[in-house]
């Protein structure tokens, strides 16, 4: 009889092995999982709003995406490829501190940079434009799915950052706009990119108050929302909890993603 | 019936060998087992482990005697292609539903580069939208759900990825494409073919073949779905991120356009869409019920005259 050889083994002893693997598999991928998670945490590849539902995705989202996109540049784009006349969004009404501002020419404007710097400043508009000025051509595109390219001129923020010199340990900009409630944050890898700018003209001229003028934070990597117009203070920071409900920006405490690469 | 064995009976835990001996109640005595061991003739031994599913993969029933009538069961689906089937439908749901809430923010679309408010468009579509300025002819504003939107289509095109992933690892691993969806050659004739189609015109019900195949409409169907529909999809969601398209210029530039990319996003959905419904439709045709054991259990009832 050749055939018993080939009676199977008893499930109940395979089961336990395999119960046995199956156990050891899971403790090995837990205590994986935590590993991971702390190298994640130390190479800042975890975004602020991870808790919640919607964690696994999003840190998921701003891990991979720093990973491959650290130091890429935004697509640049031709002359011949601005949009003619590019789209203005809705803005809130102007405040009564942005109408006097306004009708000053804007020479009062002041940017204040604190927070983890050497040396906290505050810059007029005629300060920041005494800088190498710089130029994009690149594609501001909104989350809701409409788009347009043009040419923005400004000073890149890794500049600025240089004047007031960061110290080592920080690793967020916080930055706040002159209307009530508006202000994001971004990682040191987005804010020393060189294509952040602190953008004060737009296709050859003056930057439209339409589109954030005099003063706009020009994240081109990405969408609409981190481009938070009528700036007027930029903290530098290790931590986000001191601001707001601790997540990192407007968008966030309103439902929206912290990072938005995507 | 033990604990092991319950779990057994869901084919998890399937032992090498004949898988389903296990699911019988009657406590097995020697003589059961002597029964089963030189296989009755009529089953086929196949080597089958959690993740395979095989016709032949089929049961041994040690009934005393051959005259119980007793219906058999047997394995259709794998765990494998039950588990992330469930788990695709899931992550389809919330990208569908997400999407849609997308899409009603801005329900224009364009092809190029870009396109707003202020350029032509491609097409529109004549929805109310949930902003102010997008000129759609309705004289209200539905409700802004991006935020959650996004956040949800993210996550869920993140986990129905990794499913699909380790779908296709485990699915080159086991022959899972081979065996079960690539079209058999006896399939590839026009006769059999344009056959196929005919008794799919005339809303014919499967015979009982296909309650343990994919006949090859099915097949060709599934392999456009996983390996043309699903990669474009994703591929054309990639190709709108401007931090990804930062690293790799090439998928959007292929696509000709953030806008073109969005375009082809929507109406490669679309085409899932469709998928989903005529699916659902065939599964209903086909019979519900035991279309969904099959898809959930894993097994199917065989008739009785196959024992």
């Amino acid at each position: 009889m050749s055939e018993p050889s080939r009676v199977e083994p008893s499930p109940r002893k395979l089961s336990r092995r395999k119960l046995i693997t199956t156990g050891l598999a899971a403790t090995a991928g837990v205590a994986g999982l935590g590993v991971a998670a702390r190298i994640a945490q130390k190479y800042g590849l975890v975004p602020p709003d991870h808790s919640g539902i919607y964690g696994l995705g999003e840190t998921l989202t701003y891990a991979s995406q720093r990973l491959l996109t650290r130091h890429s540049l935004a697509r640049e784009f031709s002359r011949s490829q601005i949009s003619k006349p590019p789209f203005a969004n809705e803005i809130e009404p102007l405040t009564d501190e942005f109408k006097r501002l306004q009708a000053g020419g804007f020479t009062d404007w002041r940017l204040s940079v604190s927070g983890m710097v050497a040396r906290p400043a505050s810059f007029s508009l005629d300060q920041l434009k005494s800088y190498p000025s710089h130029t994009q051509i690149t594609m501001l595109q909104c989350e809701e799915g409409w788009s347009y390219i043009a040419e923005w001129i400004g000073v890149p923020l890794s500049q600025v950052l240089d004047v007031v010199g960061v110290l080592p340990q920080a690793r967020y900009v916080v930055y706040f706009s002159i209307e009530p409630d508006t202000w994001e944050s971004i990682d040191m890898a987005d804010a020393v990119h060189p294509q952040t700018f602190l953008t004060y003209g737009m296709n050859g001229d003056q930057l439209p108050v339409g589109h954030g003028g005099p003063l706009r934070l020009r994240v081109p990597r990405q969408v609409g929302y981190k481009n938070v117009k009528f700036l007027t203070h930029l903290t530098v920071t290790d931590n986000l909890k001191g601001f707001g409900k601790g997540l990192g920006g407007a968008s966030p405490e309103g439902g929206y993603a912290w990072y938005a690469g995507i | 019936m033990p604990l092991l064995q319950r779990i057994n009976r869901y084919g998890f835990l399937r032992n090498r060998g004949r898988a389903a001996a296990i699911s019988v109640d009657p406590p097995q005595g020697t003589a059961a087992h002597q029964r089963c061991s030189p296989l009755p003739p009529r089953v086929r031994i196949v080597r089958a482990t959690w993740y395979h599913s095989r016709v032949g993969d089929s049961v041994c029933i040690p009934s005393a005697a051959s005259a119980v009538p007793t219906a058999t069961v047997a394995s259709r689906h794998s765990a494998l292609v039950r588990v992330t089937h469930w788990i695709t439908t899931l992550c389809f749901f919330a990208l569908l539903v997400s999407g849609v809430e997308i899409v009603i923010s801005h329900p224009r679309f364009y092809w190029g580069e870009t396109g707003n408010d202020l350029t032509p468009t491609l097409f529109k579509i004549p929805i109310p939208a949930s902003r102010h300025l997008v000129p759609t002819g309705y004289g209200y504003v539905l409700p802004d759900a991006n935020g959650w939107s996004r956040y949800l289509h993210f996550q869920a095109a993140w986990v129905v990825v990794l499913t699909g992933l380790l779908y296709l690892i485990c699915g080159l691993f086991t022959g899972h494409f081979g065996n079960d969806l690539l079209p058999r050659k006896a399939d590839l004739s026009w006769r059999e073919f344009s056959s196929a189609i005919a008794k799919h015109l005339r809303f014919e019900r499967p015979g009982e073949a296909e309650a343990w195949s994919y006949n090859v409409l099915q097949r060709i169907t599934y392999l456009f779905v996983i390996f043309v529909l699903f990669p474009l999809v994703i591929w054309t969601g990639l190709a709108m991120s401007p931090a990804f398209v930062s690293a790799f210029p090439a998928t959007v530039n292929m696509l000709g356009g953030q806008q073109s990319a969005r375009t082809l996003h929507f109406f490669v959905s679309l085409a899932l869409v469709l998928f989903l419904l005529v699916h659902i439709l065939m599964v209903w045709l086909a019979g519900f019920k035991s279309r969904m054991r099959a898809m959930i259990t894993g097994r199917a009832a065989k008739s009785m005259e196959r024992t």
